[in-house]
Parts: structure tokens; sequence; C-alpha cells
């Protein structure tokens, strides 16, 4: 007990927030609450000064080069690469492939792995809680090859219904490609499970990574999946890059993705030999700057501690949970054991836009809409819910003006 | 008496009523009442065609061409949207198709609402304001083509 207090009182979430220049600025007249952080977070100045300090001082392209700039840009670059592969434990260097984002990721393993090794009749499985990111690329390769996707449906809670997956797990399946947290609803998916299930299956497994990698520790050996994916601009890191770790063996079968320079060792117009991995899959020239800044980004994070942040965010969760219950009409959507700290609700006769830009007239911002996950929202009979996502720098007092905004519009829409 | 005043003079008298608000919240407060006040559209005008579709709210616009001018009829499912529609129904509809054509609304502007039109409110508003125009554009083509 005495220790736990400790630590709590050592989380100094002012002294974080000053970390964040954008959380100092007004909206409308009043301080600004950012509760939108599911879509991405703030960045601290740490990351934006890793931003200026390459332009300023050693903006080269990166691993050709031989002149002092570029071998430092080189450097750096790959610095994140070794900082990428420690904050998942990845095995090994190699498999950390820098990408746009998520969805790159996932459409890089639809459109590389997919193609090799899908054909008619083979099945491909998905839940019913996943991003349009994680649905689209499945769909596309599926049509393409004849395969057939399949759904794990969810109960009311927003869990997996796991005994469903058990009877979708046959023979036929190829893939299983789920995501680790869902960015709608907050559940936390039992994935190590679903691994050695599809594994025992003889599936390979693709976690979509984009809401988990800022709140869990992430141990892609221990989770033992084949491939997992996540965005550096939610993981308080620069928009535009995003990382795909994949088994190498898995990653040395897989034809390259994109064809260019970087991916390449030898071309000639009638053989062209492609480069070791990770540089395989990363034709032209990379998001140099944004990837050497994400480093500071998980370094800051490292610094504060997952596990102190996640005490913060998940004492916030249960601090909104608690009021959010106390509006009249208002029924939270996702209500799994397992959460981590996204709110999604919806209000009885209220239309979620409503809900946002009257919050948003009072600096409060949240998400309202469908979160690219229709299939999830079609599941529930809604068009979409009003979502607060929180993370390490957002604050009781914070809450407290989403709970007054919240009263205070439903007043006068209702 | 709509059809006796001009569009921009319908703007004028807009922008003269928010003046008197002195803050946001009394702002969205008028604007919501109005949304709340804004005739059902009747079931029939509530099909696809005349589903205006945003990311996030529905809309739904119909059309009449009655003497010379256009008449319009909508609805949304979202309230703050409803009553910005009511706005541009109060000075759009009843005016001639070459009116609403030239029509520049700077009103939303004027108003301090010139958000909810922007692309990354998705509310279908935007799509709205252009279905309203492309009406008056046909309905023009129309008449042309009849006088032919």
């Amino acid at each position: 007990m005495t220790e736990t207090l400790t630590i709590k009182a050592a989380y100094d979430v002012g002294a974080i927030r000053r970390e964040f220049p954008a959380l100092n600025r007004d909206v409308k007249g009043k301080p600004l609450v950012y509760f939108d952080n599911a879509a991405t977070t703030q960045k601290p100045q740490v990351v934006i000064d890793a931003l200026v300090n390459y332009y300023s001082h050693y903006n080269a392209n990166i691993h050709r080069g031989i002149h002092t700039l570029a071998e430092e840009a080189t450097a750096a670059f790959e610095a994140t690469r070794d900082a990428v592969k420690d904050f998942i434990n990845a095995p090994s260097r190699e498999e950390i492939i820098f990408t746009s984002g998520c969805t790159e990721g996932i459409n890089l393993v639809a459109q590389t792995w997919g193609r090799a090794n899908l054909k008619a009749g083979d099945e491909v499985i998905v839940s019913n809680m996943e991003h349009h990111s994680n649905i689209v690329p499945w769909y596309l390769i599926c049509q393409e090859k004849g395969a057939v996707l399949k759904v794990i449906p969810i109960d009311e809670n927003g869990e997996l219904l796991m005994e469903r997956f058990d009877e979708l797990l046959t023979e036929k399946t190829r893939l299983v490609s789920v995501v680790h947290v869902s960015n709608a609803l907050g559940t936390i998916n039992p994935v190590k499970t679903i691994v050695e299930k599809a594994h025992k299956a003889g599936a390979v497994v693709l976690l979509d990574g984009a809401q988990s990698t800022v709140h869990l520790d992430v141990d892609v050996q221990d989770l033992d999946t084949d491939f997992f994916v996540f965005s550096s601009h939610k993981v308080y890191g620069p928009t535009g890059v995003g990382v795909l770790y994949g088994k190498k063996h898995l990653l040395e079968e897989m034809p390259p993705y994109q064809g260019g320079g970087e991916m390449i060792k030898d071309v000639a117009f009638d053989k062209i030999t492609y480069n070791d991995l990770p540089y395989k899959f990363e034709a032209g020239t990379p998001n140099i700057a944004d990837t050497i800044a994400l480093k500071a980004a998980i370094e800051f994070t490292k610094e504060i501690g997952k596990e102190a942040i996640r005490r913060h965010e998940n004492d916030l969760l249960s601090y909104a949970t608690e009021g959010l219950l106390q509006i009249p009409g208002l029924r939270i959507i996702g209500t799994a054991k397992n959460k981590i700290s996204v709110i999604s609700f919806v209000i009885d006769k209220v239309h979620p836009q409503d809900l946002g830009i009257l919050l948003d007239n009072r600096g409060v911002a949240v998400r309202t809409g469908h979160h690219c996950a229709q299939p999830l929202m079609d599941c529930y009979r809604i068009p979409g819910t009003t979502r607060a996502s929180f993370a390490m720098y957002n604050t009781k007092e914070e809450v407290d003006s989403l709970l007054a905004g919240l009263q205070k519009a439903v007043k006068l829409l209702v | 008496m709509q059809e006796k005043t001009t569009i921009e003079e319908i703007e004028q008298e807009i922008v003269e009523e928010f003046s008197l608000f002195d803050s946001w919240d009394d702002k969205y407060e008028y604007i919501i009442d109005l949304g709340k006040k804004l005739p059902l559209l009747e079931d029939r005008y509530k099909v696809d065609e005349n589903k205006v579709r945003g990311c996030q709210s529905t809309v739904w616009l119909g059309a009449e061409f009655r003497d010379g001018k256009v008449f319009f009829k909508a609805d949304s499912d979202a309230v703050i949207v409803k009553g910005l529609i009511s706005m541009l129904i109060r000075v759009l509809s009843g005016q001639t198709p070459d009116a609403i054509i030239a029509a520049k609304l700077d009103f939303i502007n004027q108003i301090g609402m010139t958000s909810h039109l922007a692309q990354t409110r998705s509310n279908g508003l935007l799509a709205m304001v252009k279905q309203m125009k492309n009406y008056a554009l046909a309905y023009k083509v129309k008449e042309a083509a009849e006088k032919n």
C-alpha cells in the first residue's frame, strides 16, 4: 500500500504536461482538454527537438553517402531501429521494417505474404472489432485470390467470442489478423491465446498494435506473433512512420513490396538481386526525420515508465467511467473486463456529432463517429459513438471538464 | 414575404440576429433551437437519392421548382447540422435558380460558423450547399430547354 502511494506521488503529471507544448494552448477561449489520444497523441518537446535538430544540423540522405552528414543521419536512423527492437523486444533488428504506419504494414503483409501464400478456398480470419485498415487489405487480397474472409464475432461487452474463433479455425485457415486493443472499445484481446491456437492450426498471425503499443508492454517474442504493426504517431512520435515486425524466416520468404532504390543489391535489366532484410522492404528514401524522432518518443515513454503511465491512465479510466455513468441516458459501448483507457459512449436522443461540436466549443477534444470500424458499429446497431481516450498527460480536472461539458450539452440537446 | 427579399438581405438579417449573442454557447443554443424547430421531412423525401452523406451525420435534401423559384426541404439526424440547414433554407429557399447559383453565403463566415462548412467536419453540410446549387442549375437548364 505504502509503495503504491509512493509511486503515485512520484507520477508528476504537471511536469509531464510541461513537456508537451501543444497542451498549453487554448481552444475557443478555454484551456485545451485533449482526449483524442487514440487518434493521435501530442508530441513531447524532445520529439519536436529531434526533428528540428535533424533538419538544422545533419539533414542528408541515408545509407549510401560517405560524407559526414550522411553518416550521422544513417546512424541516427538505424539507432531508431535498435530502439524499436528493444521497445517491442524483437529478436533482431533485421525484423524491424519501417513503414508509413500501421495501414501500410498490414497492406505490405497482405500484398507480399498474402499474394505468395493465399490461394482459392484458403481462409483468413479477422474479428468484428477491426479497424477498416485491418479489414480492407484482407478483403482485397482474398477477392483477388478467391480466398474467404471469416470474422470472429463479439459479445455485448465487446469481447471476442473465443469459442467461435475455435470453430472458425480450420485446416483451411492461413492467416489470423486481429487487433491487439480495440480503438473503438478499448478491449484488450487475448492475443497470446489467439496466437497459440492459430499456430496449432498451422496459421500465421498478424497483430494490429496501433492502440496497444502506447499502453501495454509489447513483447513480440512472448506473444510469439508472426507479424506485429504499430504507428509512431500513436506512441508520442511523429506522424508518417510505422513499424512492421515480422519473423525473419517469413520476411525472407516474402517477395518484395515496392521496387526502387534501397531495396536492391544489383540491378540489370534481366536480373535483379534484392537487398537483405530489413532493407528489402524499404524502397526509396524513407521518412528519415520522423523515424529519427521516433526514438526520442520511445525514450521519453521509457523514462516515465509504461507501468506508471498505465496506472495513471487506469485511474483516469475508472474516474471517468464513474462520472459518465451519472449522466442520464448514457451507455458505455465496450465494457470488457480488460480495457485500456478508452471510453466510447452513446447518449439517448443525442447525435455524437452534436456532442463533439459542443464539447469542442468548451475546448474539449473528443472523437465522434464510427472510428473507422463500421462493422463494429453495425454490430451494436449504432451509427457511431463519442470517444474519450486518455494519455499520460491527462488529468482528473480535465475529466471534470468533459463531464461538465457533457452535462451542459445534454441539457441543450435533449 | 421571403419572395420579396434577396439572398443578401436575408443573410444580413441573420448576421444581425447573431450579433446579439455574446457567447458561443448562446449561438449554439440558438442554432440547436432552430434545428429542433425545423419541420421534419416527410418520409417520402428520406430516400437514398435525396441523401447527402457525410462521414458522421446524414442530410436529406428535397427540392421543388414552382413559378421560377426553387423551394428546399431538408433534414438531418444531427441537430446542430439541422439548425445550420434551417438557416440555409431560410436564405436560399424561394429564390430563383440564378440567385442561388450566385449566392456566396458569406453570412456563415460572418456568424463564425465557417468551420462547419470545412472538409474536416464531414457532416454533409458542404455537400448539401453544393447539392442545392446543383438543383438550381438543373432547374435553370430545364427551364431554358422548355422555353426553347
